[in-house]
């Protein structure tokens, strides 16, 4: 327990010294690959500081689901000015939770595949879940349907939605797409399953170790490879279905004693010091195209005819039967 | 041998170190429940993940230590160049993170792997390992060398004199086994059989991506969905209660087996069991170590391969978070001896239930739970921030009290029953009795253990995640930020620096204890 004390010790160092130095500090809660030195949250931190005379600090705490799990385990308490990194398919419970603030943005102009009208949450980026491959895949399926008729050996890895925001992605897409029939659609895929990943990274690295065919990720996956890499081998396939659409998030928390600040932060998140950084750190689409337009390699990606997604009252409704379907078809 | 020995120290101070670990695993999980609202309770869903989990766990116990008895003892009875190296490598996939250990798995045993390359070129299907067995197989994988490692130590501890008194008796292999390492796998393999179990009960991530799906949901995978999906705390308490509830039964049942007298005392003479001769002996004994280094070290082997491209590539942050990971690594291996020893010393008299449980239920306990728990505690006082590396620490420290007494307690128990009474006679204080007596004998166990401590906390990834910011990173949260970034090539050079760090840290604890026997 000596190390609790000294801790303590420490603590009230360290806040008695943010006091004195009298510079408003900012605290945005968003999940780990945001704050990554590879990730867009060093560049966002540097902008606005430069323009805010405030100190931007970033704690992360996993994914989405994580993130907002750690928030209703603070309730109240929580130390968070803005919290970045929800998606619309948490967006309700995190309403719900009654620490959101209203965003002070009227009508702002966005462009994303779908109409936004949120007056607590305002997107930052979004991006269309796929599946991706190599680009030498033999037979590349265009629906979920195609994809079950395929020979058996055929392999995809997916994430567990209750461990992986990818999965839930997953499990949403397939009922948006099919409604009653998703059953039907997840007992044809089983056979083609050749694991349920805890999150993302394991089901991509699985992936890229060469040890499924495809993987759930998005459509912007193969420009990674492609800007990083210099590596055109990689491609998303296209469903006719439809892609279901992941919108990334942020809202302001209403108890904060820096609000205002919080709400600049808000708007500063729609412009293009902080949307042109998104596209080759998050590799997502941002949510206000910059002026430069989108990087070059993106015009490579395929651009999904009919985006598919649950308004976020219909997503915390839709959740949990199509789980119990989903756990049904997959544990035969 | 008349009567027990009194023991000179009794671990008065055990009692206390056993309380602080019950708080420190029972106000937690107390800290979730009271946190939580209403509560759905548990469903067919949980009740069925319970089964999954006592099933495979008691599977991969018996498996791995089915497994590690022969390995141990054919690595006990020969010599060959490079036998320590294996021997220290042997702690490698215990100590790494699950989602490294899994990668080498598979580069081995996957679909992609060696073997299923091997077997395309006879024009075989690949290997099917996703399932079941594949469960199985990696916590064999996991398990088998712990085993093989606490085995070894019960080998080393038979007196020389008994195996001369054996030798000068005519005993053969089949005889030597009866009435000499019978006896001590007696007392070894039930604690291994309990560590092994309790270790599978809160797998998560190696048993749902070896499971191949929601069939492998464990208890842990249980009180994910109940934190991240419904945010039901009351049942995310009551699984953890479930793995406290199958902690007692696994102590218990334990209990029930008699445990035998001491194999004796000798004069801490070096002695090396004699290997039987023979071609067919030695043709065996080369078999069981050949597979059992190739399927530990294969996959290992290939960490290493895919991560030497990525070393160079590796941030300046990679490095400072391995640094960070050393320093929590000294501060995990001090709490692990502070409470280590009194609580063996307790543990090698009276077997009280409660002290029995409080030594055990770390490994048992979810450490998604526990982590939770803290958080709630910390939260009202500090900064969480500030105490994810004290937190860590401290974690990995309780972590690793179970398989630190495990070599402790057998070590401390020889030594009374030994020697306490002469010691006694010639009215030896204790401080003499701990110098002269006690710590040269049990230098071993302790090394092992501060070793097992400083290295799991290197790669822990499990109470981090909750309290980390962006700043203090760990080298284990670095590499999972790597991989979850696309940068895979970078990622295996992490995990390369990773299993470097562990062992080489593993090592030199482990190294200061054995010297003697030359383990």
């Amino acid at each position: 327990m000596k190390t609790h004390f000294i801790a303590t010790g420490l603590a009230l160092t360290l806040t008695t010294g943010v006091v004195m130095a009298d510079t408003p500090v900012l605290t945005v809660y968003t999940y780990d690959s945001f704050v990554a030195d590879w990730g867009p949250g060093p560049a966002i931190e540097t902008a606005f500081e430069a323009r805010c005379g405030c100190d931007l600090q970033w704690v992360a705490a996993g994914d989405g689901a994580a993130l907002l799990g750690r928030l209703r385990l603070e309730g109240a308490r929580t130390g968070a000015d803005v919290v970045l990194g929800l998606d619309t398919n948490l967006t309700d419970a995190a309403a719900k939770t009654g620490l959101f603030a209203r965003h002070d943005l009227e009508a702002p102009s966005l462009d994303l595949p779908v109409g936004w009208d949120d007056d607590m949450f305002l997107p930052y980026d979004w991006g269309y879940f796929a599946f991706v491959h190599r680009a030498d895949m033999a037979q590349v399926p265009r629906s979920f349907e195609e994809l079950i008729a395929l020979p058996e050996d055929v392999k995809i890895v997916i994430q567990d939605p209750r461990s992986s925001t990818p999965g839930l992605g997953l499990l949403l897409w397939v009922k948006a797409a099919y409604g009653d029939r998703a059953p039907e659609i997840w007992e044809g895929l089983a056979p083609h399953i050749l694991t349920v990943t805890k999150g993302w990274s394991e089901a991509y690295g699985l992936f890229v170790e060469g040890e499924a065919d495809m993987v759930l990720s998005y459509t912007t996956s193969p420009a990674y490879h492609l800007i990083a890499e210099g590596d055109a081998g990689y491609a998303a396939a296209a469903f006719e279905e439809g892609h279901y659409l992941q919108v990334e998030v942020a809202g302001a928390i209403a108890s904060s004693d820096q609000l205002d600040l919080a709400q600049d932060f808000l708007r500063f998140m729609l412009t293009d010091a902080f949307q042109s950084v998104i596209p080759t750190t998050n590799w997502m689409y941002p949510a206000v195209t910059p002026e430069g337009g989108l990087p070059d390699g993106f015009e490579t990606l395929i651009a999904p005819e009919t985006a598919l997604l649950y308004a976020p009252g219909e997503a915390a409704k839709m959740r949990d039967p199509a789980l119990n379907e989903w756990l049904a078809a997959l544990s035969r | 041998m008349a009567g027990r020995a009194e023991p000179l120290i009794r671990g008065g101070g055990g009692g206390i170190a056993a309380a602080l670990c019950l708080a420190l695993m029972a106000g937690p999980l107390l800290a979730v429940a009271l946190r939580a609202g209403d509560s759905a309770g548990l469903g067919p869903g949980d009740w069925a993940a319970i089964r999954f989990t006592v099933t495979q766990a008691a599977l991969s116990a018996v498996l791995s230590v089915a497994l590690a008895v022969p390995a141990a003892r054919a690595l006990m009875r020969r010599r060959f160049p490079g036998r320590g190296l294996a021997i220290t490598l042997l702690g490698a996939p215990f100590l790494l993170p699950t989602l490294v250990a899994v990668m080498g798995l598979l580069a081995v045993f996957g679909r992609n792997g060696l073997v299923s390359q091997g077997l395309a070129l006879l024009g075989l299907p690949p290997l099917q390992i996703y399932g079941f067995h594949g469960v199985v197989l990696g916590h064999v994988f996991f398990n088998l060398p712990l085993v093989t490692r606490l085995l070894l130590q019960g080998w080393q501890g038979i007196p020389a004199e008994r195996l001369r008194l054996s030798e000068s008796l005519g005993f053969g292999p089949r005889e030597m086994f009866r009435h000499v390492e019978l006896p001590m796998l007696a007392r070894v393999v039930p604690g291994a059989l309990l560590v092994v179990f309790l270790i599978c009960t809160t797998s998560f991530a190696v048993a749902l991506t070896l499971g191949g799906g929601p069939r492998a949901t464990t208890v842990e995978l249980a009180i994910y969905q109940a934190f991240r999906f419904d945010f039901d705390l009351g049942r995310a308490a009551m699984l953890a209660g479930v793995q406290v509830a199958l902690c007692v039964a696994a102590v218990l049942a334990l209990r029930l087996a008699p445990l035998p007298v001491g194999a004796g005392t000798g004069l801490d003479r070096c002695a090396v069991l004699r290997p039987p001769r023979g071609t067919l002996a030695r043709l065996q004994d080369t078999v069981v170590i050949g597979s059992v280094l190739g399927f530990l070290l294969l996959p290992l082997t290939m960490l290493v391969v895919d991560g030497l491209p990525g070393l160079v590539l590796l941030p300046d942050t990679v490095w400072a978070a391995a640094l960070r990971s050393l320093a929590v690594a000294l501060g995990s291996v001090a709490v692990t001896l502070a409470l280590a020893v009194p609580l063996a010393f307790r543990l090698a008299g009276a077997r009280a239930l409660w002290v029995e449980v409080a030594a055990n239920l770390s490994i048992a306990v979810s450490p998604l739970v526990l982590g939770l728990g803290l958080f709630l505690i910390v939260l009202p006082l500090v900064d969480p921030r500030l105490m994810a590396l004290p937190v860590t620490a401290l974690v990995n420290a309780l972590l690793s009290l179970p398989f630190v007494l495990r070599a402790l307690v057998p070590a401390i128990q020889e030594v009374n029953a030994g020697y306490g009474r002469l010691a006694a006679s010639l009215g030896m204080g204790r401080a003499d009795w701990l110098r002269l007596v006690v710590l040269p004998r049990v230098r071993g166990p302790l090394g092992f253990g501060a070793g097992l401590a400083a290295a799991l906390s290197i790669g822990d990834l499990g109470v981090i995640t909750l309290f980390a910011d962006g700043a203090r990173e760990t080298l284990p949260l670095a590499l999972f930020r790597l991989m979850g970034a696309y940068r895979l090539t970078e990622a295996a050079g992490a995990a390369l620096v990773l299993l470097g760090l562990t062992l080489a840290v593993f090592w030199i604890f482990d190294r200061g204890g054995r010297g003697r026997a030359g383990l």
